[in-house]
């Protein structure tokens, strides 16, 4: 797999006719099985990267090319998960996990065999038949990494998918998604405003700057995992990309 | 509301019937409340030889089945189609504004020259009464699917007719239900207008409406309460099933 951003800009028209460039010039080289961060304030044009690069949304100029391939339109090796609304309230969990396997046309046996399995991996074979109202904020968000993890993208694009979650919630979250991420290799580029959140889980964090949204740091993060967030090394590195950052 | 609080109203409407019934004490213009019960009482048991409360109950309930399906079959593609379709709602929207503020009882004297008097004009009265709230609630309901249910199913390669059935459909369901509840309603209203159009010879509305002619007016009351009775226990049925099976509405998040 290899996911290339080439010279992307962004401009919007706003309803009141002004005009919004919310990503400039933007060049990223993304490596099989990396785990990207992309962090920047609100605002910033993260939203809108994410999508381009998922074929939501078309650049004004430049191109997305996943393997030697230009991204006009949503792919299926490319899985996007939402902050918000990310399960179909009619569904049960099974039924939203099995949803784009049902797509595919795969029988309802063999959906539901694959979808338990990704269930297992979270830990919510129980609540397969529930829906997404009875489950908490943090259950509904595991739901919706493994119905992307079940199609078998090599891409995981992730905004702020944790966002909306109380602070333990997401560091339990943000623990199970490292370990998925060993376990299957997807390459994940993971939207946050967080720098901790950013220094926890990237190999490298993409900063991007805010208006016009361009890359202004590309910073890699060597510690090994798994990482510990209150040692001394974490807040060094967290420290330095901090300092990275208000230099802007 | 607790359920004694709720049984007040009604008892004090027919202290208060019986009462005036007394004081008019003239059976032709307010019959006592036994009286009306009686009837209410026999439901199978032949009026005037215009058949019995019951079949006309039945016969009056298939009218407005039938049309009123006529009308959902027709109005949730449309609504469907100017839901998600901007230039088909364009199209369509100014001649669906012209009609929708016409009473479906204003349609009974077209009814009866394109159809004649009969079945048909029945059920195109009810038709029209039923159509408008169904069609505008699946419009309403289909443009506000939530963007990101509809993106999502795009990213894992849903095609048009699959985003139509396992997403658009099932989100706009609880709204398209609530036009179903109030188009029910409408029609229900309707029928019992249709019916007691000269020429017609059963049902409810027809039931009363002869009656009226042979002075039984405590058959017209118990017709009445028939038609009352019916509607409410169709809408609770309605409503029960949209709690049942939409129980997720209000809490997507
Ligand atoms: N559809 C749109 N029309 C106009 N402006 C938009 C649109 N989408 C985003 N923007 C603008 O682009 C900028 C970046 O937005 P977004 O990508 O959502 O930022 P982030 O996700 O980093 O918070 C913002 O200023 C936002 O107002
Ligand atoms: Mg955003």
């Amino acid at each position: 797999m290899q996911l290339t951003i080439d010279n992307l800009t962004k401009e919007f028209t706003t309803d009141a006719g002004e005009h919004i460039v919310a990503l400039s010039d933007i060049n990223l080289e993304i490596r099989d099985s990396e785990f990207i961060c992309l962090l920047g304030p609100s605002g910033c044009g993260k939203t809108t990267l994410l999508r381009i690069i998922g074929g939501l949304d078309q650049p004004s100029s430049g191109q997305v090319i996943l393997d030697n391939q230009v991204i006009t339109r949503p792919n299926p090796r490319m899985a996007m998960i939402f902050q918000e609304y990310s399960l179909y309230p009619w569904r049960n969990v099974l039924d939203n996990t099995a949803f784009g396997l049902e797509l595919n046309g795969m029988s309802r046996e063999e959906r539901y065999a694959v979808a338990k399995r990704y269930l297992d991996l979270v830990g919510l074979t129980e609540f397969s038949q529930s829906f997404p109202y009875e489950l908490s904020g943090g259950m509904r968000q595991r739901v919706a990494v493994v119905r992307a993890l079940a199609v078998e993208p090599a891409v995981l694009l992730m905004d702020e998918p944790f966002g909306a979650l109380d602070a333990q919630t997401r560091n339990k979250l943000q623990h199970d998604l490292v370990d998925i991420w060993e376990k299957t290799k997807k390459t994940i580029l993971f939207v946050t405003h967080s720098v901790d959140e950013a220094v926890f889980l990237a190999d490298r964090i993409v900063v991007l700057s805010p208006r016009p949204g361009r890359i202004c740091e590309n910073i890699p993060i060597e510690q090994p995992r798994p990482r510990d967030r209150t040692s001394v090394e974490f807040a060094q590195v967290r420290r330095h990309v901090l300092d990275l950052i208000s230099l802007k | 509301m607790r359920w004694y609080l709720k049984i007040i109203s009604p008892v004090l409407l027919l202290v208060a019937w019986e009462i005036a019934a007394i004081a008019v004490n003239n059976e032709f213009i307010l019959p006592r409340v036994g009286s009306v019960f009686v009837v209410l009482l026999q439901p199978t048991k032949d009026i005037l030889g215009s058949g019995s409360l019951l079949d006309n109950a039945i016969i009056s309930l298939t009218r407005v089945v039938s049309g009123f399906l006529l009308g959902i079959v027709v109005a949730i593609p449309i609504g469907i189609g100017m839901g998600r379709v901007r230039w088909i709602n364009d199209m369509v929207d100014p001649v669906i504004e012209l009609i929708r503020p016409i009473p479906p009882i204003a349609w009974i004297p077209l009814a009866l020259a394109w159809f004649k008097i009969g079945l048909a004009s029945i059920l195109f009265i009810i038709f029209i009464g039923s159509f408008f709230p169904v069609l505008l609630n699946t419009i309403d309901g289909v443009r506000r699917v939530n963007r990101t249910w509809i993106e999502t199913a795009y990213m894992y390669g849903a095609k048009e007719l699959q985003l139509l059935v396992k997403v658009i459909i099932p989100a706009a369901a609880p709204t398209i239900w609530t036009g179903i509840r109030v188009g029910f309603g409408i029609a229900w209203m309707s029928v019992v207008a249709a019916e007691m159009l000269p020429g017609t010879t059963s049902g409810l509305g027809y039931l009363i409406m002869y009656s009226y002619n042979f002075g039984q007016v405590q058959v017209i009351i118990a017709g009445m309460i028939v038609i009352g009775i019916i509607g409410l226990g169709i809408d609770i049925f309605l409503k029960e099933v949209e709690r049942r099976k939409f129980r997720w509405q209000g809490l997507e998040r």
